[in-house]
């Protein structure tokens, strides 16, 4: 019963030819050396299948529907064929009680060999009420998956930040896959983007298959091959920024000629993520070569500071919206004033002095 | 110091040394550097016309503003040297006996005496209890969080493996969990220390006509004199 992953894929009616091609082109889009293509080919062909088990949680399927427009169908279609697709509630061919005994028999059957993919997160407000799957909250589904899967992938910003469900001032709960209170410790690689890029999503998958390891995290727990380096640090736009030279109109002249921007709220400077490199839709383009700012969607929290048009962010703290330059250009007006009102009491009051002006 | 204090004398005291009068001015002129070009680079100037290649106005701003903020970092470190190889009111800042009740005496009559409810200031040789507060807990902390915010923010341009990166970045950016909040704080703190400079200079004036003991001159020379020849109230030692 022990399917190889080449198994799979002969069986799905990819040539040997393609096969190696996937190898290749995955050891490529892995940063990895040439010599690594025959290794991923003979890891695929020994190594037994791991069924993958993709959750929902609360999300908005744009992680799924960015997976499956993976650019190269090469890829993708070796990937979905490597992957256990059984479960997953928005392709899956079975429905109801049928579908929900799917992940029971995939937790018993491949106990602490099955990767565990989630897409959305678990709202724990009210016994996690809010999200309701085959009857039961989601957070019970995904903490009777977690405890004997492999590894976790948290998909898109929701399963690793919260995104917009948790966004101030989140009535559910909906709280990330990594702070899941009871939830079994196991490591989790957070693939943030709302949704997270398809090219991108389809190596992680494929490096923990063939490598069975995690890729190299960062601190926040990404794959350091994709969200090391922000948007900024490879836009093409950047020697414009450099330069001084910005859009300060959505239809001035200098938007028209393509320049930064940085003045519009582009977040790019702020965001990791590999959008200025790998780009969308098979590398046509990404959102600041269409002409808009980057909105900063990989980052924590990013719903919650403010304007996607404004450069600073909004301080909500203070109860009304303010940023930094509100907030410290008031506090330092106050400052000025009371310097000045203090100088005006100390000058009356050394007037009152008949004898201050001998000193 | 107790023979100086009992002799009180009016005699002048060399309080600061050059390098502390040295690191004085350089640090006010790489604040107002640090400032300029940190507001201009969260809000940069007008765009610039033509080609790409003719203009180099925000590299030009931000490499001010980096150099400026080495040399802020080195000047820092040099000056915690100094507060050990220096004489006693070169640690000052750095150390406030916080611990001493006669410190918070004098910090409580500084109050006072700003809120007009005291008829006279106390004496010191060195920075009087208030002032050694604001500069401990504003300006020191103040640019040590500048610094090593600001070296988190360079080291997220200069990428991983890099030095800032490995000791700064690495822990700082999820400190404070993203790059756009980490850009905020940088930010606010400097309103802080904007605000501490308006009230630094405000009081160096006020002091300079109302203390007891020299101001302005003494930032020049170094050299303290006083205006009356009653006791110096300074902690010993501190």
């Amino acid at each position: 019963m022990t399917e190889t992953f080449y198994d799979v894929m002969r069986r799905q009616g990819i040539t040997r030819r393609s096969f190696l091609k996937f190898c290749s082109l995955t050891a490529a889009s892995l940063g990895l050396a040439p010599s690594f293509a025959p290794k991923i080919a003979h890891a695929m062909e020994t190594k037994p299948r791991i069924p993958v088990l993709w959750l929902h949680g609360l999300e908005c399927t744009c992680c799924s529907e960015s997976f499956i427009r993976s650019g190269h169908p090469l890829a993708k279609d070796v990937i979905l064929s490597m992957l256990s697709l059984d479960y997953d509630d928005t392709i899956m061919a079975a429905a109801g009680h049928n579908a929900e005994a799917i992940v029971t028999e995939i937790v018993e059957k491949y106990k602490g060999n099955y990767i565990l993919a989630v897409e959305g997160n678990p709202p724990l407000a009210e016994d996690g009420m809010y999200c309701i799957i085959g009857g039961k909250p989601f957070v019970e589904q995904l903490k009777y998956a977690a405890e004997s899967c492999k590894a976790i992938i948290s998909w898109g910003s929701c399963a690793s930040w919260g995104c917009v469900q948790a966004a101030k001032p989140n009535p559910t709960r909906a709280t990330p896959v990594h702070k899941v209170p009871g939830l079994a410790n196991k490591p989790i690689i957070k693939v943030p983007g709302c949704p997270p890029i398809a090219e991108v999503m389809t190596a992680v998958v494929a490096y923990l298959l063939t490598f069975d390891k995690l890729p190299t995290l960062d601190r926040q727990g990404r794959p350091q091959m994709f969200y090391s380096q922000r948007i900024h640090d490879k836009c093409y736009r950047r020697p414009h920024f450099d330069a001084g030279q910005f859009v300060e109109h959505w239809d001035d002249e200098a938007a028209r000629q393509g320049h930064c921007l940085y003045k519009m709220g582009c977040k790019g400077p702020t965001t990791y993520n590999a959008c200025s490199t790998v780009r969308w839709n098979e590398g046509v383009s990404f959102p600041i070569q269409s002409g808009h700012g980057c909105i900063g969607c990989s980052e924590d929290g990013f719903w919650d500071k403010g304007s996607f048009y404004e450069r600073l962010t909004d301080i909500n703290q203070f109860g009304i919206e303010a940023n930094a330059d509100a907030v410290g250009g008031t506090a330092a007006a106050l400052v000025g004033a009371g310097i000045a009102a203090h100088a005006g009491l100390t000058a009356l009051n050394r007037a009152k002095q008949p004898g201050a002006e001998k000193q | 110091m107790t023979e100086l204090t009992s002799a009180a004398s009016t005699a002048p005291i060399y309080v600061y040394e050059k390098p502390v009068r040295l690191w004085h001015s350089l640090n006010a002129l790489l604040i107002v550097v640090l400032s300029v070009t940190g507001y201009l680079i969260a809000d940069p100037l007008a765009s610039l016309k033509g080609e790409a290649s003719e203009h180099f106005l925000m590299g030009y701003i931000r490499f001010v503003h980096f150099s400026a903020g080495y040399l802020l970092s080195i000047a820092l470190l040099f000056r915690l040297y100094w507060a050990y190889a220096g004489n006693e009111h070169a640690r000052q800042i750095f150390l406030p006996p916080l611990l001493k009740t006669h410190y918070w005496q004098g910090v409580f009559h500084e109050v006072l005496w700003y809120l007009f409810l005291v008829k006279e200031p106390r004496k010191y040789i060195g920075h009087n209890p208030l002032a050694i507060l604001a500069m401990h807990f504003v300006f020191v902390w103040g640019v040590l969080f500048m610094i090593v915010t600001g070296f988190a923010l360079y080291g997220e341009g200069a990428g991983q493996g890099r030095w800032q990166h490995t000791f700064f970045s690495s822990w700082v950016l999820p400190l404070f969990g993203s790059s756009q909040s980490l850009h905020s704080w940088h930010h606010l703190f400097m309103w802080l220390i904007i605000c501490f400079v308006l009230v630094h200079i405000y009081v160096a004036l006020r002091e300079d006509r109302l203390s007891r003991q020299s101001m302005l001159s003494t930032i020049v020379t170094g050299w303290r004199t006083f205006k009356d020849d009653r006791p110096v109230d300074d902690e010993s030692g501190a």
